[in-house]
């Protein structure tokens, strides 16, 4: 366990590193002079200065870069020309935001996944299962901004929920069940994807799982089917579930961002695409180191959380 | 990428194979329509259609007539119309990448999986690297500061982007064949690796890279349409099923056939390409070669 934690943990370490030399190379990509480019055609002398010792432009390139990883492993991840406002307070603002769209989403997502890939996985190809697995393999079509939109015509302009619409966001201080109305839509319109995802990888699972010995011999001992279905046969089929689980979530922090700009929910997403659009590159820039480095981050945890449910995995 | 591209593929590889079922009849409809659809979008400027930039101030929101099949929309252009060329850019983008995609990651992936040794070590290792790194996020990274946007350097990148899954999907795909009789035969006998690979290899990982094609380009058209709502798509007034969806919202009250007409053209060709990648890839039961 411990050999394979330190390796996993080399390996994380590595991919950190690149992320981290994909992002500086971002700003490279720009056409023509960068400070020009970054600050606006009216770049003060000033601003200039301080653009030329945030990224160290006058050196050679790979001083440039540990001038910039330096920066930001001391929390300065420099401050944005067009609204003044340092990148690192618009992150820490916007990122409890994705957090909890986040949360509400896979709650919602698992509490309709696990009971209905259960029911599923009792008669394979049975009228239900077939009604589920049509269903979701429908659902695995539709993108989420179509969701989203779909969402906003009915709830929201024909059943006329409040805070549900476009531009209706309310801060969770502010009025905690005008948030939870102002995330619904987010939240399911993520919970969908997830959903079809879970209950696809888990019913297959399941199926697999119930055909083995030790079911046989549980349900001839005279076992419950929910007592069987929920003891012995969830905790061997949830390693991949686990695993679709850490891909997605990961997924949904870049999914959010369509979903949030749909709905103006201020979330990262948002902030991300807002500074695309008023080519605020040193934000898009410390959205896009964050975000990577939070998806990495994800996956890292689930692979310990699939260990801990199924300890055979490390000891291959 | 989108990350259903991640958990179809994980899907291929954990679901267990089921009875082996004729293609059906809804396969070959699923056929009709991407056969429809891409024949349109090659001829979109023969076809008897309206002009998909004409605004007609006389018509404007008007829902489905005769004249409009599926209406106008809020400057009076036609839907129809609009979605019909709207496709070229969903379909070019979605194969294109694909062919970008496959193009570096399928011969990679073969090649590492037939030779082992050092080189399949190091080219692996790189690629795990690689897609440890959220792509989607990658994709719209460089297209926001790659400017200005068109659509082969959207391609470009989105296919670039897809190497890494690629070369896994192929590379697992080739291992599981590499170690058959008839390859080790073919060994003996000193066919050269050129004639192993083309002769013996392709023909049986084919069927698991065609339905996996199929289900990236899915993913990738519905990519593009992320894409254009994060305005790094295609400029308007050219319209693609993205930013056709993305304009209705403002006259989403007005006028909810602008939504759903575009969102409809869409998903039906998402639904075909998914349907017919997962009813191939059941067909040719790749999982029961899986390693």
């Amino acid at each position: 366990m411990l050999r394979y934690v330190i390796r996993r943990i080399l390996m994380l370490i590595g991919i950190i590193f690149v992320i981290s030399i994909g992002s500086f190379f971002l700003i490279h990509l720009l056409p023509g002079n960068i400070t020009a480019v970054i600050e606006g055609p009216g770049a003060s002398p000033e601003n200039q200065a301080k653009l030329y010792k945030l990224l160290g432009l006058n050196r050679p390139i790979y001083e440039q870069y540990f001038v910039w990883i330096n920066n930001i492993l001391h929390g300065n991840l420099g401050t944005s020309f067009i609204s003044q406002t340092s990148v690192a307070t618009t992150i820490g603002n916007a990122l409890p935001i994705d957090l909890e769209m986040m949360f509400l989403s896979q709650i919602l997502a698992f509490a309709a996944a696990i009971p209905m890939a259960m029911r599923s996985a009792r008669k394979p190809d049975g009228i239900v299962d077939r009604f589920f697995s049509a269903g979701s393999f429908t659902m695995l079509s539709v993108p989420p901004f179509i969701v989203v939109i779909l969402l906003v015509l009915f709830v929201t302009y024909k059943l006329g929920i409040p805070h549900t619409g476009p531009s209706s966001y309310v801060s969770l201080r502010a009025d905690w069940i005008g948030n939870l109305e102002s995330m619904a839509l987010p939240a399911i319109t993520l919970a969908l994807g997830s959903f079809v995802v879970y209950f696809r990888v888990l019913r297959s699972d399941l199926i697999a799982t119930l055909q083995e010995e030790f079911i046989t011999m549980a349900r001839s001992k005279g076992i419950s089917q929910r007592r069987i279905m929920w003891r012995h046969a969830f905790r061997p089929s949830s390693v991949a579930l686990l695993g679709a689980a850490g891909v997605n979530i990961g997924g949904l922090l870049a999914g959010g961002f369509v979903v949030q700009y749909l709905l103006n929910i201020p979330g990262l997403g948002y902030t991300l695409i807002t500074s695309i659009n008023t080519d605020d590159y040193l934000l898009v820039q410390g959205i896009v180191l964050v975000v990577s480095v939070g998806v990495v981050l994800i996956n890292f945890i689930f692979d310990f959380i699939i260990n801990i449910v199924d300890p055979r995995i490390s000891r291959e | 990428m989108s990350n259903t591209f991640l958990e179809l593929e994980e899907l291929a590889l954990v679901e267990k194979p089921e009875k082996k079922k004729p293609l059906g009849p809804l396969f070959w409809i699923c056929v009709g329509w991407i056969v429809l659809n891409i024949f349109g979008a090659i001829f979109a400027n023969v076809l008897p259609l309206q002009n998909p930039l004409f605004q007609d101030y006389g018509t404007i929101n008007a829902g489905p007539s005769l004249h409009h099949l599926f209406g106008t929309d809020d400057i009076g252009r036609d839907i129809f119309s609009r979605i019909v060329f709207g496709s070229r850019v969903s379909i070019t983008v979605g194969f294109g990448s694909m062919v970008i995609g496959f193009g570096i990651g399928a011969p990679l992936g073969m090649l590492a999986a037939f030779r082992r040794g050092r080189f399949d070590t190091i080219v692996t290792t790189f690629m795990y690297i690689l897609l440890a790194f959220p792509a989607i996020i990658a994709t719209i990274a460089v297209l926001s500061f790659w400017t200005p946007r068109s659509v082969f350097k959207i391609i470009l990148v989105i296919g670039l982007a897809s190497v890494p899954l690629v070369y896994r999907v192929i590379r697992t795909a080739t291992l599981s064949v590499a170690t058959k009789d008839y390859v080790v035969a073919a060994k003996v006998q000193g066919a050269t690796d050129r004639r192993i690979l083309m002769k013996e290899l392709l023909p049986n990982i084919a069927p698991i890279g065609i339905s996996f094609l199929l289900i990236g380009v899915a993913t990738v058209i519905a990519l593009e349409g992320t894409l254009a709502f994060l305005g790094l798509s295609v400029v308007v007034p050219t319209p693609s099923w993205g930013n056709m969806i993305n304009e209705s919202r403002t006259v989403l009250q007005q006028n909810p056939w602008l939504a759903i007409f575009p969102s409809l053209a869409l998903c039906f060709f998402l639904l075909s390409l998914n349907f017919i990648g997962d009813r191939l890839r059941s067909h040719f039961d790749v999982t029961e070669v899986k390693l």
